[in-house]
């Protein structure tokens, strides 16, 4: 730390950077606990991690949830650029602006509000809750992220550019899969990140439109958790958190090589 | 020239999405908040939303909530000025983030041992003298745990205010003779209220509709609009009421998001 601040600030930091990871640690720490409960550590165990992966339930849930996760980010990625190069070409301000506020709908809306609104509109339609169900919510909810990630690098790209391709005789494709894409790239790697942890993230819009034989890790763990204390979800939150900072770090040096200092603010 | 119609192709699955994800959603839950439980045309959910059990309920939701964002924030200012202060204050940032990667629910499941009867909060309790207490399924914990979780999120757009602020104005202030305190109300925190506010609302329509953690930390402490929407919809499956405690809670969205005038900020949680 710096001495630019005095003694008393750098406690205050200390104490709130403790604080805001302790409950993390709290849970790994207890996750070795062959005492079964999360305020009496009696033994090291790795009983709780043992557990956990022979519940071949819980392992199929895992596995759905990055199913889901994968699924929806490339989806909604491929959906969002084509979104984004469409408002890019939009050249009445008011318009592009109307559909920019659309877009934003779904980024501040409450998570409720966007799970129950989506529990109508399956309803409605006809679609049965479950897997489709959820993966479309998932796909509908980190579009417009995408856009928002997407739609800057678009902006910032030199119309020069497009030009010159076209006078050297590039075609329409061309332009678009040798220019346009490779320039707008970092976007589009930025916004396929962000909807995969928005997807692994979410629990509230899942929670809604989810039926009963098909479940996420995060549903799983409200309802583990609603009936007390199971020290496998310790395990498996020590295993989250370690994969967690993986994506963070990879995500950290993505961002990293494409400029000087990461753009934190759109990270969450 | 290719046809104008197979060249507009590429914009369907985005209008699509507009049309069924965006709009649609809205009308429905709109539509909804309009029929009562025999579905009819009626104006019942809208009656009974003035009634003194609803009134109360969101009364108290926006009273929590505005205490959650006093506490965030206050917390969060410091905490942002002190990190822009530091060295290596974009990775101290990251740090600041890396907790709000780890799912809502874990942390929130944290919280149960923690403020359990044996718990941690009540081991410490009990070492300082004032003895175990009952912490868990109060508002206390629902506050803690709340400030706990939207603070990172209070923290990014202080930060990055606080970062972007000239410090010849400090020392210009500083020049003129303004005490620090002085320099702080009248030049530092005008120039970052922007970042304050959007902060301010990536908190408040979060802590109005988060419905996980008051089930889960608060128990039936405390209700607030997203617990009564999650409780219509999916226990008493009046569907009716829940539009329309829904279309009240996009109203006051509209209304957070117009007096905090930023836009484009994710509100989840």
């Amino acid at each position: 730390m710096d001495k630019r601040i005095s003694p008393l600030s750098r406690i205050f930091l200390i104490v709130m950077f403790a604080l805001l990871y302790l409950p993390i640690f709290y849970l790994i720490f207890y996750s070795f606990n062959s005492g079964g409960n999360m305020y009496d550590f009696e033994n090291f165990t790795f009983d709780w991690y043992k557990e956990l992966f022979q519940d071949t339930r819980l392992l199929i849930i895992v596995l759905n949830t990055i199913v889901i996760a994968l699924l929806s980010a490339l989806i909604s990625t491929v959906i969002g650029v084509l979104g984004a190069m469409m408002i890019y070409k939009i050249r009445s301000s008011r318009t592009k602006n109307a559909l920019l506020s659309l877009n934003n709908i779904l980024i501040v809306s409450p998570d409720v509000i966007i799970g129950a609104s989506f529990l109508i509109l399956f309803t409605i339609a006809g679609i049965q809750l479950g897997f489709y169900s959820v993966l479309l919510s998932h796909i509908a909810f980190s579009i417009p992220i995408v856009v928002l990630m997407v739609l800057p690098k678009l902006s910032e790209m030199s119309p020069s550019l497009l030009d010159a391709a076209r006078d050297l005789g590039a075609s329409r494709w061309e332009v678009i899969t040798k220019v346009v894409i490779p320039y707008i790239t970092p976007g589009i790697f930025a916004g396929f990140f962000m909807a995969l942890t928005y997807s692994l993230d979410d629990f509230a819009v899942t929670f809604f439109v989810t039926g009963n034989g098909f479940t996420t890790l995060s549903v799983e763990i409200y309802s583990l958790a609603r009936q007390g204390i199971s020290l496998s979800i310790n395990a498996l939150s020590a295993i989250i958190f370690i994969v967690t900072m993986l994506i963070v770090v990879i995500y950290y040096f993505l961002t990293r090589r494409g400029k000087k200092s990461p753009d934190l603010e759109v990270l969450k | 020239m290719e046809n104008k119609t197979t060249r507009n192709l590429y914009t369907i699955p985005y209008v699509i999405w507009v049309a069924f994800f965006v709009i649609a959603p809205i009308l429905l839950v709109l539509y909804y908040s309009f029929q009562d439980l025999e579905g009819n045309f009626s104006l019942t959910n809208y009656r009974n939303f003035f009634t003194p059990i609803y009134l109360e309920m969101t009364l108290s939701s926006f009273w929590y909530a505005f205490l959650i964002t006093l506490i965030t924030l206050l917390f969060a200012y410091p905490i942002a000025y002190l990190l822009t202060k530091l060295k290596h204050k974009q990775l101290w940032l990251l740090l600041i983030i890396v907790p709000s990667w780890i799912n809502l629910l874990l942390k929130a499941y944290a919280f149960l041992g923690i403020f359990g009867t044996y718990g941690m909060a009540n081991k410490f309790l009990e070492t300082i003298g004032i003895g175990s207490k009952q912490l868990l399924f109060t508002d206390f914990s629902f506050v803690f745990v709340s400030v706990y979780i939207f603070i990172p999120f209070m923290i990014l757009p202080i930060f990055n205010a606080l970062d972007k602020l000239n410090p010849t104005y400090l020392d210009a202030a500083n020049d003129l003779g303004a005490s620090r305190w002085t320099t702080f109300r009248r030049v530092v925190f005008p120039l970052t209220i922007d970042g304050v506010k959007a902060g301010c609302q990536i908190t408040f329509i979060p802590a109005l509709s988060l419905f996980m953690l008051t089930r889960l930390i608060a128990g039936s402490q405390v209700i607030t609009l997203g617990t009564a929407i999650e409780q219509q919809f999916l226990v008493t499956q009046n569907w009716g009421m829940g539009s329309t405690i829904a279309v009240f809670l996009i109203i006051f969205m509209f209304i957070i998001m117009f007096a905090t005038g930023t836009k484009r900020r994710r509100a989840r949680g």
